[in-house]
């Protein structure tokens, strides 16, 4: 699996002729470009490059950055804490927010409650992160004044670095369209659940509605969450290109945009290679959880 | 000799099938039009996503026609207006003008080109070629369907919109290289429902009976399975196309969708940006553009497939 990817980097890379011309300035001669290219490795034959790529990729050696003068990869690693931070954040408020949303809404199908959670689905749907960030820049901040417009302020408790108020706008653009998936979810999950006969009995037997709840509603709804969860964090982790960049948080994403723009090539792919490699993880561990939480599935 | 053939073709066909004799009833397009209409009232959130939807391609169509300026015109002098309701804003430019004094109501109508041709030219790349490359895993099978699947699953498992980022920055910008991109990295789910349901259809009584009769694979694959393969096909189709046009614009603002001098609603976010705090309005409408087309674009969508998909019909009630 992980050699694909890296198959399909390298392949990318090579589509459109090499990366040298898009490395250098448009003012390059022929001869600079001639130099640069041998320099990098890349008039040499296709298949001895993909097998140099392939044994330093492998031991963690994704290039050089032009513009930091630094291997790539620490740039990447420097860089994780922050977008995690971020993303966890996101996931948290989207549960919190998106979670409840879904109970009110599919305990009670076709009220208002029911119709808010489904509109809050496709406003999440709908509406695009990048432009949330700025609307809520204009409010927020520009406006109200509550929040800074940008950059990542932390405060130390117990020797940690934790992120103050800087983060609740970002987070919260990011967390939006989880937010409206996992209250589409767990609404349906919660109907689902309602009419099976284990809570017909329970409530037969007149237990109180929030045993109810927790005991036998919540428990079997929450199984086909964990793997949406798992997903999500992924969403989170692409999403949060659009979001880092609007409020120059110092992440992985702002990386990326950043190296985009500046064409840092070899940041682009180790970043790029990084999050997909982080993100099929997340599937796989994902599968593993949802196989040890129900029983009933066995993957052979 | 020809004239035996012709004489087969005729007798097989419409008994061995019995559907055609039940097509020749009443089927007029004025009929099928009623009926389509009568369930399109029926939902009215399909309703409202359809006209949302025809609004943003008449817009698209005839922008030249229902611009009020010329969307490229900069107008130093008349530059960083607010919209007309507001103070200091005029009725010359309804949504006010950015900050070379573009008026940005005719560049947001002008945009929706960009986005409305980005949508259904890279849907139509991936439906066609994804439906033919499912069609061949989904009914060859072996080792060619293992290769495909396994292809597409790697593709599908990549974190989408940095594989997107990745290679709009290899690309560079034009319109052509964003429409190819989203085309073509698209196929893969195209590939999977495609194949996904032919797996399904290959069991149904009626491909079997076709193939016992003795029917030719081709006449089989055109006949049978690809009218059944339309409906969840096109479901998919409208729910790719606004996923697709909150890519470009999310390319836009990131620099990396088509080139600046033309006018695109990821592009002009990614202007208004660097204005917010000043001249917010230049980020809000085009923005409202996006939402607008999405909203319209998924209550469509969701419409079409309780309508082409029975089986969803009977599990939302």
């Amino acid at each position: 699996m992980l050699l694909g990817v890296l198959f399909l980097v390298f392949f990318l890379l090579h589509l459109t002729g090499d990366p040298v011309t898009l490395m250098v300035s448009r003012h390059a001669s022929p001869s600079e470009i001639a130099a640069l290219r041998q320099e990098l490795g890349f008039d040499r034959p296709i298949l001895v490059q993909f097998w140099d790529y392939l044994t330093n990729a492998l031991q963690g050696d994704f290039g050089h950055s032009f513009r930091y003068r630094q291997p790539a990869m620490n740039l990447v690693m420097e860089r994780i804490p922050a977008t995690i931070e971020l993303a966890s954040v996101a996931l948290f408020m989207a549960i919190l927010m998106g979670v409840t949303i879904g109970i009110l809404g599919g305990s009670n199908p076709n009220s208002i409650l029911d119709s808010l959670a489904r509109g809050i689905g496709l406003l999440g749907q709908t509406i695009p992160t990048f432009w949330l960030g700025l609307i809520l820049i204009i409010i927020f901040s520009v406006n109200l004044g509550w929040f800074p417009t940008y950059g990542r302020s932390t405060f130390e408790l117990f020797g940690l670095n934790i992120p103050d108020k800087s983060i609740v706008l970002p987070a919260f653009a990011l967390s939006l369209f989880t937010t409206g998936q996992l209250a589409r979810f767990t609404r349906s999950a919660v109907l689902e659940v309602m009419n099976e006969e284990y809570v017909t009995t329970a409530r037969s037997k007149g237990l109180r509605k929030i045993r109810i709840y927790s005991r036998y509603i919540l428990k079997n709804s929450a199984i086909p969450m964990i793997s949406i969860i798992g997903v999500q964090f992924s969403y989170l982790l692409s999403g949060s290109i659009y979001i880092e960049t609007i409020f120059s948080w110092p992440g992985l994403g702002n990386l990326l945009a950043e190296a985009v723009s500046t064409r840092d090539f070899f940041l682009v792919q180790a970043t790029a290679f990084f999050t997909s490699f982080v993100v099929i993880g997340l599937q796989l561990v994902t599968d593993l959880i949802y196989m040890l939480v129900d029983p009933r599935i066995r993957y052979r | 000799m020809i004239k035996m053939k012709n004489h087969q073709k005729e007798n097989i066909n419409p008994e061995s099938t019995g559907l055609l004799v039940d097509l020749e009833e009443d089927r007029s397009i004025r009929a099928r039009l009623y009926y389509i209409w009568r369930l399109l009232w029926r939902d009215k959130a399909g309703l409202i996503g359809l006209i949302v939807f025809l609004i943003i391609i008449i817009a698209a169509i005839s922008a030249p026609l229902l611009a009020p300026h010329d969307p490229l015109q900069q107008n130093l002098i008349a530059s960083r207006q607010p919209p007309f309701w507001a103070e200091g804003g005029s009725f010359e430019h309804l949504l006010g003008t950015d900050n070379l004094g573009r008026d940005i109501l005719s560049r947001i109508i002008y945009g929706a080109r960009v986005s409305i041709m980005v949508g259904f030219l890279g849907v139509s790349i991936a439906f066609s070629l994804g439906m033919v490359i499912g069609l061949i895993a989904g009914y060859k099978g072996g080792r060619i369907e293992n290769v495909i699947m396994t292809l597409s699953n790697m593709v599908l498992s990549l974190p989408y919109l940095v594989f997107v980022v990745f290679v709009a920055a290899i690309l560079g910008r034009s319109l052509l290289n964003v429409i190819l991109i989203f085309g073509f990295t698209n196929i893969p789910i195209f590939v999977r429902v495609t194949r996904g349901e032919v797996l399904r259809l290959r069991e149904e009584g009626y491909i079997e009976a076709a193939m016992s009769i003795g029917q030719k694979t081709p006449a089989i694959i055109f006949k049978h399975i690809m009218p059944n393969l339309l409906g969840p096909l096109i479901t998919l189709a409208t729910f790719e196309m606004s996923a697709m046009i909150f890519y470009e614009a999310g390319l836009g603002f990131l620099g990396l969708s088509v080139p600046p001098t033309i006018p695109s609603w990821g592009n002009m976010l990614a202007e208004g940006r660097q204005y917010l705090t000043y001249f917010p309005w230049m980020s809000i409408y085009p923005g409202l553009a996006i939402v607008l087309t999405g909203f319209g674009i998924n209550l469509f969508g969701d419409w079409l497939r309780d309508v082409l998909d029975p089986r969803m019909r009977r599990m939302k009630k």
